[in-house]
C-alpha cells in the first residue's frame, strides 16, 4: 500500500500495543464528596467514623432498608404479572402525580390547574441535570445564582448542563447562620430573569434554613426582580420529621401563581439511594406551557439515558399511593430525623461539658442531615489523622453517621482539634 | 382585581396577595417554547396504544415479545430478583457503579479469557443501558478529542445522532446499507472508511445493525478491521444485542474479537435490555481499551467525572440482577439458554414472514428478511406504505419501514404478510 495511506499511529501486529488516542487523558482527583469514603474503606483503625456521605446511618452504625420500603418491594417481587418493560421517556406516570402531589400539596391549585409538567429523573442529580438543559435550550437567561456555600456537585451539574454559575452570599461564618442582608443584596443585583437555585429546607452543606419569614422576603424579592426560583428538595420530612413543614418554602413560592422548578430526591427520606429516583417538576403558568416543557424535556432525556429506571420509581409509587403505607413511612421517616436532632442534642452536650473552646449552638441551631461545624481544613486533617474522623474539608459532618456510643469520640476529635489546630 | 391586571406591575413589591402581579409577569417565559416532535421510535407505541382496533399489531418497539404477543420476564431473572429482594443495602454504588456487574459484562464483550481484562487496561463504568453508554462516551469524546467527529452508519438507530449531538461532537456519516439488494453496501463503506481523515472516530453496530439488521460477514469484518488500522481510525461498537442475534453471544461478539486480535484500542457501549429483558431497568456497559492499567484508572476516573454532575452514580436493581445472573454457573446457563430460545423464535419468524409472502404470490423478493440478522427487519417499504399498513390495517412501525421482528407472532404473522403484500404489490 502506498506510504501516504499509512496511519500517523504505529499498526502492525497484535504483538504491538497501539498508542491510544486518549494517551493525554490525566487522572481526576477524587470527588471530594465521594472520595471520602473511600479513603475511609481503606482505614484498619477500630475507631474511625465516617462522616462524610450523607447516607443514614443507625444506632448501630449500619445502614437502613425501611420497613415501608421492604414491604412494597415483596409486593413488586410477588406481583408475577410485572414486567420490566421501558418506561415513557417521562417515567411512571403514577410516581410522578404522586410526586408532585407530595411536593406541592394534594391541594396546589398548580396541580388541579395542569399547571405542572413532572419527570421522574434519577433522583436529586438527574432532576437538577435535566432541568438544568432545558434552561439552557430554552430559556433567555443563561446564569444560575447558586448559595455560598453549596452541594460540591452543584457547579459541575449546572456547568454541564450549559449555564454559567455564580454565587450568592448565604453561609455567615461569624454567627454560623445565614447571612440574610448578603443574600437580599446579592439577589436583588442579579439580573432580572436569572436563575437563583434554593434548598428547600436542610441547606447542604450548612444546615441553616431561612425562617418562614425570611422566605416570604426571599419570595418578594425573587418576584419583583421575575428571577426564577430553582428548587432542590432533596430532604423533605427528613429535616423537621415533618413532610408539610419541609415544603413550606416550596408552597410559599407556588401560592403566589407564579413559576418554579422543583428538583426531589428519594435518596434520603426513603432511604432509595442507590436506585436513583427523583423528579424534576416545572410549575407553569399554564396548562398548555406545561405541556409543551414536557414535550421538550423528553427531547433532553431521551439522548442522556432514554427512560428511567423502574425499580425504584415503583417502589415510591406503591407507598405513596397506599394510605396504610404511607402512614406507616411517615413515622418512619419521622424517627430518622428524631435520630438525627437528637445526635445534634447529644454532640453540643458533649463539647459543653468538656468545655471545648467557641460556642457550638449552631450544632441545634440547624438542621437536617448535615452540620457546618466551622472547623478549617487543617483541624479536619488533623482529626482525621489522629482521631480518624472522615469528613469534606469543608468542616460538614454527617450527623446521621453519628451514635450515642460514637460521639464522645467525635466530641474528642473536635475538642482536640478546636485546643490545639489554628 | 381586574385594575391590578391592567395597571401593570413591574418592579413594585407587593405584599402577599400579590399572585396576580406574579402570575402576569412570567407568562412570558415560556411562549417560545414549541412542542416537541414525537419520538419516531417511541411515538409508534403511544400510538398503538391510542388505537381500539382488535387486529393491532405492534412492530415498532424493539422489546421481545413471546408467541403470544406478550412481553417476557426471563426465568433467571425472576429467580435473580427472588434471591435479592429483602437486600439490606439501596446504598449508593460507587460512581462507576457496581464492579461485579461491570467484571462480568466485560467477560462477555471480550471474552472469559481476555488478557486486556487480566492486565487491567479497559476502563469500564456501569452505564445507563446502552443509551447512558453511548453519551458517557460521546461527553468523553467531547471533553477528551474535542477536534474530532463522529462518523455514524447510514442508517442508524435515530437516537445515535441525538446523543452525539447533545453531547457537542460534529456528525459525519459513512455508507452502509445498500437499498436495492437490501444488504450492505460494502464498496462504499469501505470507500468512506479510506476517504475519512485518519484518525476518525467512527461508531459501529457489533451485531443486529439497528435498524436495518445487515451485518458484515466476518471476512468483511476483517477488511474494515485492517483498513482501521491503516487509517489509524478509533472504533466504537455499540453492542444491544449480543447473544441477540444468533443465539449465541461468543459468536455475536465476534467483530469486537476481530478488532481485538488485531491490536486496536476500542470503544464499546453494552446493553442489557433486550438480551436480559432489563429495558426498564436500565443497566449497561461503557469500556474503554486503554494501553495500559494507569491510563486505563485514568480515563476511568475521568468517565466517573461526566457521569457524577448528570446523575452522581448508577442504579442499583438492575444491576444486582446481572452480576447475580452471571455470577451464578446455573443461573448463566439458564440464562445462555432462554436468549437462545428468543433468538431462535425470532429466526422462526423471519423465515415464517419471508415464506408467507412468498405464498400469497408477491412478486417482490423477501429474500432480505432471512438474511437479515437480529431483532429489525427493515423491509424496503416507503414511509406512505407504512403509513397506510397503519391506516387501514392498524399495524405499527416506524415510518422507516422497520419491523420489529419481536413483534411477529405466528398469530399475526399470516395478517401482517397479507397487509404487506396488499400495499406493496
Amino acid at each position: 500500500m502506498e506510504k501516504q495511506s499509512i496511519a500517523v499511529s504505529p499498526t502492525s501486529g497484535r504483538s504491538e500495543a497501539r498508542n491510544s488516542v486518549f494517551d493525554h487523558v490525566v487522572r481526576a482527583p477524587e470527588d471530594p464528596i465521594l472520595g471520602v469514603t473511600v479513603a475511609y474503606n481503606k482505614d484498619p483503625s477500630p475507631v474511625k467514623l465516617n462522616l462524610g456521605v450523607g447516607a443514614y446511618r443507625t444506632e448501630e452504625g449500619k445502614p437502613l432498608v425501611l420497613n415501608v420500603v421492604r414491604k412494597a418491594e415483596q409486593t413488586l417481587v410477588n406481583d408475577s404479572s410485572r414486567v420490566k418493560e421501558y418506561l415513557p421517556i417521562v417515567g411512571l406516570a403514577d410516581f410522578n402525580k404522586l410526586s408532585a402531589k407530595l411536593i406541592l400539596g394534594a391541594d396546589s391549585p398548580a396541580i388541579q390547574e395542569n399547571r405542572v409538567a413532572t419527570v421522574q429523573s434519577l433522583s436529586g442529580t438527574g432532576s437538577l441535570r435535566v432541568g438544568a438543559e432545558f434552561l439552557a435550550r430554552h430559556y433567555h437567561e443563561r446564569t444560575i445564582y447558586i448559595p455560598q456555600p453549596t452541594w460540591g456537585n452543584h457547579p459541575k451539574v449546572f456547568g454541564l448542563g450549559g449555564l454559567s454559575v455564580k454565587t450568592y452570599r448565604y453561609y455567615d461564618p461569624a454567627t454560623r447562620g445565614l447571612n440574610f442582608q448578603g443574600l437580599l443584596e446579592d439577589l436583588g443585583s442579579a439580573p432580572s430573569g436569572s436563575v437563583v437555585l434554593l434548598h428547600a429546607c436542610a441547606h447542604n452543606p450548612t444546615g441553616v434554613d431561612p425562617t418562614p419569614e425570611q422566605w416570604e422576603q426571599i419570595r418578594q424579592l425573587i418576584r419583583s426582580k421575575a428571577l426564577l426560583p430553582f428548587f432542590d428538595s432533596a430532604y423533605q420530612g427528613f429535616a423537621s420529621g415533618s413532610l408539610d413543614t419541609d415544603a413550606l418554602s416550596v408552597r410559599m413560592f407556588v401560592a403566589d401563581g407564579g413559576e418554579c422548578f422543583v428538583a426531589q430526591s428519594y435518596a434520603k427520606n426513603m432511604g432509595l439511594y442507590g436506585e436513583r429516583v427523583g423528579a424534576l417538576s416545572i410549575v407553569c403558568s399554564s396548562a398548555d406551557v406545561a405541556s409543551r416543557v414536557e414535550s421538550q424535556l423528553k427531547l433532553v432525556i431521551r439522548p442522556m439515558y432514554s427512560n428511567p429506571p423502574i425499580h425504584g420509581a415503583s417502589i415510591v409509587a406503591t407507598i405513596l399511593k397506599d394510605r396504610t403505607l404511607f402512614q406507616e413511612w411517615t413515622i418512619e421517616l419521622k424517627a430518622m430525623a428524631d435520630r438525627i436532632i437528637s445526635m445534634r442534642h447529644q454532640l453540643f452536650e458533649a463539647l459543653r461539658s468538656r468545655g471545648t473552646p467557641g460556642d457550638w449552638s449552631h450544632i441545634i441551631k440547624q438542621i437536617g442531615m448535615f452540620t457546618f461545624t466551622g472547623l478549617n481544613s487543617e483541624q479536619v486533617a488533623f482529626m482525621t489523622k489522629e482521631y480518624h474522623i472522615y469528613m469534606t474539608s469543608d468542616g460538614r459532618i454527617s450527623m446521621a453517621g453519628l451514635s450515642s456510643k460514637t460521639v464522645p469520640h467525635l466530641a474528642d476529635a473536635i475538642h482536640a482539634a478546636a485546643t490545639q489546630v489554628a | 382585581m381586574a385594575q391590578l391586571l391592567r395597571g401593570g406591575c413591574s418592579g413594585r413589591i407587593f405584599k402577599s396577595g400579590a399572585t396576580v402581579a406574579a402570575r402576569s409577569m412570567s407568562t412570558a417565559w415560556w411562549h417560545q417554547v414549541e412542542p416537541a416532535p414525537k419520538d419516531p421510535i417511541l411515538g409508534v407505541t403511544e400510538a398503538f396504544l391510542a388505537d381500539p382496533s382488535p387486529n393491532k399489531v405492534n412492530v415498532g418497539v424493539g422489546a421481545y415479545r413471546d408467541d403470544n404477543g406478550k412481553p417476557v420476564v426471563l426465568e433467571c431473572v425472576r429467580e435473580a430478583e427472588r434471591r435479592i429482594a429483602g437486600n439490606l443495602n439501596m446504598e449508593y454504588l460507587p460512581m462507576g457503579g457496581s464492579v461485579k456487574m461491570v467484571e462480568e459484562t466485560l467477560k462477555l464483550a471480550y471474552g472469559e479469557n481476555s488478557d486486556l481484562i487480566k492486565n487491567k487496561q479497559i476502563a469500564a463504568v456501569q452505564a445507563l443501558s446502552g443509551t447512558g453508554a453511548c453519551r458517557l462516551f460521546a461527553d468523553f469524546q467531547k471533553r477528551f478529542s474535542p477536534d474530532s467527529q463522529i462518523y455514524i452508519p447510514v442508517p442508524t438507530w435515530a437516537n445515535h445522532h441525538n446523543i452525539w449531538r447533545d453531547a457537542h461532537v460534529p456528525q459525519e456519516k459513512f455508507l452502509y446499507y445498500h437499498p436495492a439488494s437490501r444488504g450492505l453496501d460494502f464498496v462504499s463503506m469501505m470507500d468512506d472508511i479510506k476517504n475519512a481523515p485518519n484518525g476518525s472516530f467512527f461508531l459501529l453496530h457489533a451485531c443486529a445493525h439497528n435498524p436495518t439488521g445487515v451485518d458484515p460477514s466476518e471476512e468483511q469484518w476483517r477488511e474494515i478491521s485492517h483498513q482501521f488500522k491503516v487509517k489509524g481510525h478509533f472504533a466504537f461498537f455499540d453492542m444491544a444485542y449480543q447473544g441477540f442475534a444468533s443465539g449465541d453471544p461468543e459468536r455475536d461478539a465476534k467483530s469486537i474479537r476481530i478488532f481485538l486480535e488485531d491490536g486496536h484500542l476500542i470503544g464499546c457501549a453494552q446493553s442489557y435490555a433486550k438480551n436480559m429483558g432489563l429495558y426498564g431497568q436500565r443497566v449497561g456497559c461503557l469500556s474503554v481499551v486503554c494501553e495500559d492499567e494507569k491510563q486505563a484508572v485514568a480515563v476511568k476516573g475521568q468517565l466517573q467525572q461526566l457521569a457524577r454532575p448528570m446523575y452522581s452514580n448508577p442504579p442499583v436493581h438492575g444491576a444486582l440482577i446481572v452480576s447475580t445472573i452471571l455470577g451464578d454457573p446455573d443461573l448463566k446457563n439458564l440464562w445462555l439458554k432462554e436468549v437462545k430460545d428468543m433468538a431462535d423464535r425470532i429466526i422462526g419468524m423471519r423465515t415464517a414472514l419471508r415464506e408467507n409472502l412468498e405464498k400469497l404470490g408477491s412478486p417482490l423478493s423477501w429474500e432480505h428478511i432471512t438474511k437479515q440478522i437480529g431483532m429489525f427487519c427493515y423491509s424496503g417499504m416507503t414511509p406512505e406504505q407504512v403509513d397506510r399498513l397503519t391506516k387501514e390495517y392498524h399495524i405499527y412501525m416506524t415510518r422507516n419501514g422497520r419491523i420489529s421482528m419481536a413483534g411477529v407472532t405466528t398469530g399475526n404473522v399470516g395478517y401482517l404478510a397479507n397487509a404487506i403484500h396488499q400495499v406493496t404489490k
